[in-house]
């Protein structure tokens, strides 16, 4: 073929890619694709526990309020969800909500109502005679929770989490439909620049996107052995 | 705070509610024509996978570790605006001759989605005793005849199930082609908040849609998990 593809656009605007116009401009490319996960990771984690606690509960309004929201949010293409919380969450806080920050926002509800399908699997994954065993022994039913249940429970859902993270490191992407300047949107604004190498950009930052999502893949993996070989023993 | 007022006659008569309409059409015919190819190519990707053929073996793999761990919208935006310069001439030609957006949409969640659903179909048959494979083959039957008749009509209907689970994203994927001008739901609703700002009415009818759409086909999967797989099993 007479069209090679020429990756010069690449090395030539590397460091845009890393980190956008820093410093200076605000943060961007892949460093800032890489926040957005870890925040709505964390965000999303507490989110998601709280809402597979209030699955479990014995309390049916608590316990169908939950599943309710579960649903809902799990039935909303995320880019519905981008776009409400653009549109809901200045109001929510009274007061103007950057771009990066409402990203954050929507991306963490929407996570947490995965995550929250795993924190419940994780704690049904545990005997009931635990339980039990530990009611009988004294501990008052939120203890039985949080020093019996939970740490195995969520020690087996380790796995699930990595991979719940894989699926944000890939959902970031999403920010650049409301202008955050993550790598995908970094990406485009290269390639209305340069107009002439979108097959050369598009490969490299899916290359880019491959490497981060495979190293936790296989990390995920990895932990999934380990903790099968340690049941087995 | 500003005081919003509501419009519901907005999206339930008029030309805004014809564009919403045309947009669930859109939506559908979208994820409808992508499920099919991508269960024909996520079809041919398990056997490969599970093929004794080493290097088909790595093939199949590659494709499938690449296309799960990269982001649709940079596969979206690959096909869209990078493919030209990989792609054979004429393959150019017939693109541009059909209304390309749909096709680099199509494109982009038929490849994407087969990469998920092969591995359904993997572990569909993995879950089909191996001595059945053993006795076809010395029954005389070839690898590929083995497969056929034998076992994927057996995996086909245990991943039923999570096939309609792989629909249910591909619908909800399918709003991302509203990136690349495809003018499905999620498109045509920033369309009525852009003439009307009436986002709120908008995206709530989007919304709605999306989510009575993920209901109807969660139902239809427990109820075929009850009758079909509780009976056979």
């Amino acid at each position: 073929m007479e069209t090679g593809l020429d990756f010069t656009v690449v090395w030539d605007n590397l460091l845009y890619f890393m980190i956008g116009a820093y410093p200076e401009g605000p943060l961007g490319g892949i460093v800032l694709t890489i926040y957005l996960a870890v925040v709505s990771c964390f965000f999303s984690f507490w989110g998601g526990l709280i809402l597979g606690l209030m699955n479990v509960s014995r309390n049916k309004v608590i316990r169908y309020t939950s599943g309710a929201f579960v649903n809902f949010v799990r039935g909303m293409p995320l880019l519905m969800v981008i776009f409400w919380c653009y549109f809901l969450v200045p109001g929510f806080f009274g007061q103007p909500v950057g771009e990066t920050k409402t990203v954050i926002v929507a991306l963490s509800l929407f996570t947490s109502a995965y995550m929250s399908q795993i924190v419940k699997a994780g704690i049904e994954s545990i005997p009931k005679g635990q339980t039990e065993a530990a009611r009988s022994s004294g501990l008052k039913l939120w203890q039985v929770m949080v020093y019996v249940i939970l740490p195995q429970g969520l020690r087996n859902m380790i796995p699930s989490f990595v991979n719940q993270f894989v699926s944000l490191i890939k959902d970031t992407s999403l920010a650049f439909i409301v202008g955050v300047s993550e790598l995908t949107h970094v990406a485009t604004q290269i390639n209305n620049r340069s107009f002439i190498y979108p097959t050369e950009i598009f490969i490299f930052i899916a290359v880019i996107y491959f490497i981060l999502c495979y190293i936790f893949t296989e990390f995920s993996r990895w932990l999934e052995k380990r903790l099968a070989w340690r049941k087995s023993i | 705070m500003l005081k919003y007022e509501f419009d519901w006659s907005v999206v339930t008569s008029g030309q805004y509610y014809d564009w919403l309409v045309s947009g669930v059409y859109l939506t559908i015919q979208l994820s409808a024509v992508s499920i099919v190819l991508a269960f024909v190519l996520g079809l041919l990707i398990a056997v490969m996978r599970m093929s004794s053929v080493k290097p088909v073996k790595w093939l199949a793999l590659g494709y499938l570790e690449f296309f799960r761990n990269t982001p649709l919208l940079v596969q979206i935006f690959f096909w869209y605006f990078g493919s030209y310069k990989i792609l054979p001439e004429s393959v150019n030609e017939w693109l541009n001759s059909t209304n390309f957006e749909f096709a680099a949409a199509v494109i982009a969640l038929t490849i994407y989605t087969s990469a998920f659903i092969a591995e359904d179909i993997r572990s569909g048959v993995m879950s089909i005793p191996k001595e059945q494979m053993e006795a076809s083959r010395s029954a005389g039957f070839s690898y590929l005849r083995s497969m056929q008749y034998i076992i994927l009509p057996q995996a086909v209907r245990i991943t039923i199930p999570p096939l309609i689970g792989q629909f249910l994203n591909l619908t909800k994927n399918s709003s991302l082609a509203m990136t690349i001008g495809v003018a499905e739901l999620t498109y045509q609703a920033r369309q009525v908040e852009a003439y009307t700002f009436k986002g709120f009415e908008a995206f709530t009818a989007a919304t709605l849609v999306y989510v009575a759409l993920s209901f109807i086909i969660t139902a239809l999967v427990t109820l075929y998990s009850r009758k079909v797989l509780h009976r056979a099993g």
